[in-house]
Order: C-alpha cells, then structure tokens, then sequence
C-alpha cells in the first residue's frame, strides 16, 4: 500500500484531493475550500487535471484529431501529472503549503481502466505518487450528474463522451454508459484509498459545511500560516477559484 | 520451386524470394489492450546504438537490400509521433521537464508509434526496422535514475522484436565520430542536463559511457546481440545482413 503525504515524514505539506463524475459538484467544491483557506490567510495551491502547459498542446491535438488510444490517453495523462507533481506539488509541499486537486492519479485509474488498460500497469505508472492526505469523493446519483452536464452541454466532445470505445453511435448513449462504468471504478477503490464519501445530491452549502468540517477535524489548518508575509503569486490566468464563473462554466466536463 | 527449365524460359531473372517464417510474438508485460498477437505476421528487426555508431546508414542500407529481396519494409524511430514529438522538441529545448516527465513523455511517443506504425506494418507483413526502440529510452531513464522496475512495467506495452542488434562503438570513437560529422557534440546525447562535468567533452564520454553499461545491464532481461561495429560499414553490413537472413528462415 502506498503512503499518504503525511506518512512520508518528510514534507510538512499536506494534499486534498476531490475525485467524482463530471458533474458531482466536486470543483465547486474544492473551490469553495480553496476561498475559505485563502481567507484564512493559509498557504494555499490549487491544481487542476490535465493542465500542464506544455503537455496540453499534445493532448489537446490528439484529441481533436482523435488520435489516442486508450494507451496513447493514458501516457499523455501520466505525462502531464508528473510534470505538475514534480514542478509544482512536491516543491510546494516542502515548502508547507495546502495543496488542493482537482481529480488526482484516481481519475486515471476509473477512466483507462475503463478504457481497457489493465488495472496494474496503470496503477504502477503512478507509483511515484504518494496519496492524497485527504481525497474527498462527491457521489452523486448517475441521473443527477448527467443530467447537470447533459442539460448545459448539447455537443459532447468525443473522449469525454467515451466515443473512443465504440459504446454506443450516439454522444449522449455513449456518455451514459462511460460515466456509468467510471462510477463502479470509483465505488470499488472507495474503500481502498480511504474515501471520504460526500453525499453529492445535497445542497451546496450542506455539502461545503461537512467538507470544513473535515478539513479542519483531520488537519492542523493553523500550522499551514506564513511565518513572514509572502508576496502575492503572480497568476496568468484567472484565478481557479474565482466565483463569478457562470453556473454554465462550472459544468464544464474537465477531459 | 522452379525448374532449370522454366528459369530458361524467362528472360529476365525472376530470383526466389524467401517467405519469412512465422514468429512467435509475445508481449513485454501487459501489451497493449485490443491487439491481436496472431495477425501480427511480419517481423521486427530493431538497430541500437549511441549517436555516431551508424545506425542510420545501416538501417539504410537494410531497406535497400530487404526490398530488393522483396520484403516490405517500414522504417521507425524515436520521437517521429506526430502526436507529441514537437511538444517533446520544445521540452528539451526548454530544458523545463523533470526525468519523468520527460520519460512518460517519451513513452507517449513509443505508444504513438508501436499502435500507428509498429503494428500496422507487422499486421501488413512487412519487416519492421526500428531506428532506436524502448531500450534506449530505458537505458537513458535508468542513467537518469529512474527505478528499472517501473520501466519494465512502463514498456510491458511494448512487443518484443525478432532480433536487437547493438552496434558497440566505445564512446572515444563516438566522439570522433560524431566531431566528424556536425563538428559539434549534442547537448542530450553528451547528458549536459545531468551536471556530469561542465566540459561537453568530458560529459559525452562519461555519459555515453554510462548509457553503455546500462545496455550490459539491460541485456540480462533482454535478448540484445552485439554486434561490433568500430570497423568498416561494408563489413558491419555484411555481418547483419547475414544474421538477419538467418532471423527470417527462423534460426
């Protein structure tokens, strides 16, 4: 079994993790966190799958171009987490930040399983991950979460409808059927990977509330202060958690 | 088999041609999901070797004299994948990524290949001459510390070739060699970005000295033959054109 950042006694950072469906709810969430962290004046760095600079040109031509494979999907994914995990996690988890995730390695592990790779060479592909300190996962009904994408999205894109296996002609069939096979992966590594299992068909503050509490109950929030002020991080992109993104862009399927 | 009498009747040589003898092809580890080992008919012939070890105009060659004999060929080598090899050219250049990243990043690129290239052209019959395959890409990683067993599972989606000819040039000729050439040393294949001495010089023979004994060390899990090739190109051609008959006929 792997260790959790905590257990590797070596980086006084901590990890979070948020792992669920497209449309769980779970950035809203992580995002809500975020703000009341920063609010806080803690150390706080949010991180987001499948965004990696340099790697995202790759992934994105393949995409378009449908060119992957399940394989070929699979790498550029790995690829594009240990460019993240040891550019920007790592050293901010030696330096004592809050590091907080958007989908960690177990959104690789549901998705290429799904997609036919074999459970253990994906899984030792992310061995030089440790696990999150926390990984929270929002489950929420099948139905509520497709309906919450499929009624924002008319056009689904082609991998994040699962188009690639043949599932079904139709994108919203098809989509049906992947988020559905994605679920029972997460189900099963739930109680594996200690899972801390958010009801994801309550209100959002309901939900936000429980997370805080968690948060707060697990980790020692206090130790996570400056002991000096520190500048204020240079961003060139809007800010992640920035809540004035319409309902329609948190519903954004992140591939 | 033709007879004396009907090759008379031809006016122009109708040579015979020899048909390979199947393969028993296996995966690494894992293989790739979807693929089919049995249609996989043609034959895969892998070239390694460091920079200047004349891998190139050997393959070259190779094609040349294949076709000839009338086997279709196909020719790969590494970072050809139209999927990440210029986002690959821009890292290095950069100098941005991490010894993994730039491993899994590499490893897309074989995948890429071995699923658009490698297994298409075995599936078509044709023999495939690979210019590079994961050894190399093994052997850089480990050189970079990272652990073999994670690679053996990385390329467990790779096939294992019919024959790895490893042309061994010790790394002072290499040099030689590659100053002949560009009349300048490659900043990767002297291993600049690991800090080895700041003197290029001294950092190509210390790393290609290096890439060397992780290829000793590989060839325990692996078939390599080694093959020498600080001689002439005529003679090296000989030698593999000779073996590789022989891997056809199924010796």
């Amino acid at each position: 079994m792997k260790a959790t950042f905590a257990e590797l006694n070596e980086l006084p950072g901590r990890l979070i993790a948020v792992e669920g469906l497209d449309g769980s709810g779970k950035s809203t969430q992580i995002r809500l966190l975020q703000r009341w962290l920063e609010t806080q004046g803690l150390k706080v760095y949010f991180s987001e799958w499948n965004s990696s600079e340099l790697v995202k040109a790759a992934t994105s031509k393949g995409k378009k171009s449908e060119a992957l494979t399940p394989t070929t999907f699979s790498l550029i994914h790995a690829t594009d987490f240990a460019d993240r995990y040891e550019r920007h996690l790592l050293p901010l988890l030696r330096a004592g930040y809050l590091v907080l995730c958007d989908r960690y390695i177990f959104t690789a592990f549901g998705r290429d399983v799904v997609r036919g790779c074999p459970p253990d060479w994906v899984r030792s592909i992310y061995d030089f991950a440790a696990l999150p300190d926390l990984t929270f996962f929002f489950k929420a009904d099948l139905q509520v979460s497709l309906q919450r994408i499929l009624d924002g999205r008319p056009k689904l894109k082609f991998f994040e409808a699962g188009m690639d296996l043949r599932l079904s002609t139709d994108p919203r069939e098809s989509f049906r059927i992947f988020q559905g096979r994605i679920l029972e992966q997460y189900l099963a590594m739930s109680t594996e990977f200690n899972f801390l299992v958010i009801d994801a068909n309550q209100q959002v503050e309901t939900q936000q509330a429980l997370v805080r509490k968690l948060v707060t109950a697990r980790l020692n929030l206090s130790s996570f202060k400056p002991d000096k002020p520190l500048p204020e991080p240079i961003r060139s992109t809007p800010r992640p958690g920035n809540p004035s993104r319409t309902p329609a862009e948190e519903r954004e399927v992140s591939e | 088999m033709k007879t004396r009498k009907a090759k008379r009747s031809r006016p122009v040589s109708s040579p015979d041609i020899v048909v390979p003898q199947a393969s028993q092809r296996r995966w690494y580890g894992h293989g790739l999901p979807g693929v089919d080992l049995e249609e996989l008919s043609g034959k895969l012939i892998v070239v390694e070797g460091g920079d200047g070890s004349g891998r190139s105009t050997q393959i070259a060659r190779l094609i040349d004299w294949l076709e000839a004999s009338g086997h279709g060929t196909k020719q790969v080598g590494l970072k050809h994948s139209t999927l990440v090899s210029e986002e690959l050219e821009r890292a290095q250049q950069g100098n941005i990524l991490s010894h993994r990243t730039l491993s899994l990043f590499y490893a897309t690129d074989f995948a890429d290949q071995l699923e658009n290239v490698i297994v298409p052209a075995l599936k078509a019959g044709f023999i495939v001459l690979a210019d590079r395959y994961i050894y190399t890409l093994m052997a850089r990683d480990l050189v970079r510390d990272l652990e073999f067993n994670w690679l053996q599972n990385l390329y467990g989606i790779a096939l294992e070739p019919d024959a790895v000819f490893y042309l061994r040039v010790p790394p002072e000729e290499l040099v030689q060699r590659s100053l002949a050439k560009y009349a300048a040393l490659d900043y990767w294949e002297s291993g600049m970005d690991l800090g080895l001495d700041r003197d290029i010089f001294n950092s190509f023979l210390q790393f290609q000295g290096r890439m060397q004994e992780r290829f000793q060390e590989l060839a325990r899990h692996y078939q390599f033959t080694f093959v020498d090739a600080n001689r002439t190109v005529d003679e090296l051609s000989d030698e593999l054109k000779q073996r590789i008959t022989a891997v056809l006929a199924g010796k």
